[in-house]
């Protein structure tokens, strides 16, 4: 195993072990660590047996492994950014029905305590 | 609650003209209720608004031209008016011309009557840019929904209930509405129709449309009508 291969899986192993102990203390939710835990076991797997990053590079037409590398990374990336957007989405609806609620709840509140004053 | 309409103007920082307009509409349409929407404004509109005879709902932030209008539809649905109209808090849109978009809502002539600035009456004229858009989008929309569509864009309309709750739901796109719900409407079976009203352009140079913000609508309106058109019968 060359240089290399050992700094990559050392890195990916850590990365792993924070992300786990970040949702063994609640501050990342299960299911955004999903694509987290698997990337990083996916990179452990390849620092492992290298060899099969080529293969799986010559396979999409990629002949120089750092690209197919790369490609790997980029896609995680995506992925992971797609998921933020998805969960963004929701997050402003949930954010906009709340604001609503709380100025209809507001605007009652107003006129109970004109009633009770009186 | 001594009323059946509602009248809902979404605000955001119009203290200047809010309580002339709330005046005038008193003066013009009696016997209805009007509540401003007070979209997270840094200056008095609350107050002016209140002071001039009209309930205020404060957002505790800014939600835009379409959140603040749907609050006022949940607020429609919660007190149990049966008719909302629709207003802009600037003064372009002339309170006279609310019985005339009421009346075929209240008939039952339509779900929803929008008024269009181009149908004759007033002299309303649109900067070019905003009237390729209007020309662009108000042509998809009469040929998607079989009726002829003058003004897509028109924050000037008078509800009836059925247009309410499906405005008050998760359905109503809350960026611009406007070409993309008439469409939602026809497909939601709901009958839309235009009543031409009097409209004046901005008093202020101050635009919603500036930069890339046109940019933004035209993809937005394609990507949202495709979607909607994709998109199974709504209820």
């Amino acid at each position: 195993m060359d240089k290399v291969q050992v700094v990559s899986l050392v890195v990916s192993f850590c990365i792993l072990i924070g992300v786990i102990d970040l949702v063994r203390r609640g501050k990342l939710k299960e299911n955004y660590s999903v694509l987290w835990i698997c990337t990083s076991l996916i990179i452990m797997f390849f620092a492992i047996f290298r060899h099969l990053i080529d293969w799986l590079g010559r396979l999409v037409g990629i002949y120089y492994s750092p690209s197919a590398f790369f490609l790997m990374a980029f896609i995680f990336i995506m992925l992971i950014t797609l998921q933020f957007s998805v969960v963004i989405s929701k997050l402003s609806e949930r954010n906009k029905v709340l604001a609503q609620e709380i100025a209809l709840l507001r605007l009652k509140v107003e006129e109970l305590e004109r009633m009770s004053a009186s | 609650m001594i009323s059946d309409t509602l009248i809902i103007i979404p605000a955001y920082n119009e203290g200047g003209g809010i309580g002339r307009l709330i005046k005038d509409i008193r003066l013009k349409v009696p016997g209805v209720d009007i509540v401003v929407v007070d979209d997270g404004s840094s200056d008095d509109t609350a107050l002016q608004a209140s002071s001039a005879g009209a309930k205020v709902i404060r957002l505790p932030v800014n939600l835009g031209y379409g959140g603040a209008l749907q609050t006022g539809f949940k607020y429609v649905l919660a007190n149990g008016y049966r008719y909302a109209v629709q207003i802009d808090a600037d003064g372009q849109h002339e309170p006279s011309s609310i019985p005339a978009l009421l009346e075929p809502v209240k008939k039952g002539e339509a779900d929803v009557a929008m008024g269009s600035r181009f149908m004759g009456e007033g002299s309303y004229k649109a900067s070019f840019a905003r009237g390729i858009g209007m020309w662009l989008f108000g042509g998809i929309a009469s040929a998607l929904i079989g009726r002829k569509v003058t003004d897509a864009t028109t924050g000037f309309q008078a509800l009836g209930p059925n247009v309410i709750r499906f405005y008050a739901s998760e359905n109503y796109p809350v960026d611009f509405p406007d070409a993309d719900v008439l469409i939602m409407l026809h497909r939601a079976g709901l009958k839309s129709i235009e009543v031409p009203v009097v409209m004046y352009p901005r008093t202020d140079g101050r635009s919603m449309h500036s930069g890339l913000k046109p940019l933004y609508y035209v993809f937005k309106m394609f990507l949202s009508i495709f979607v909607t058109l994709l998109r199974k019968t709504l209820s």
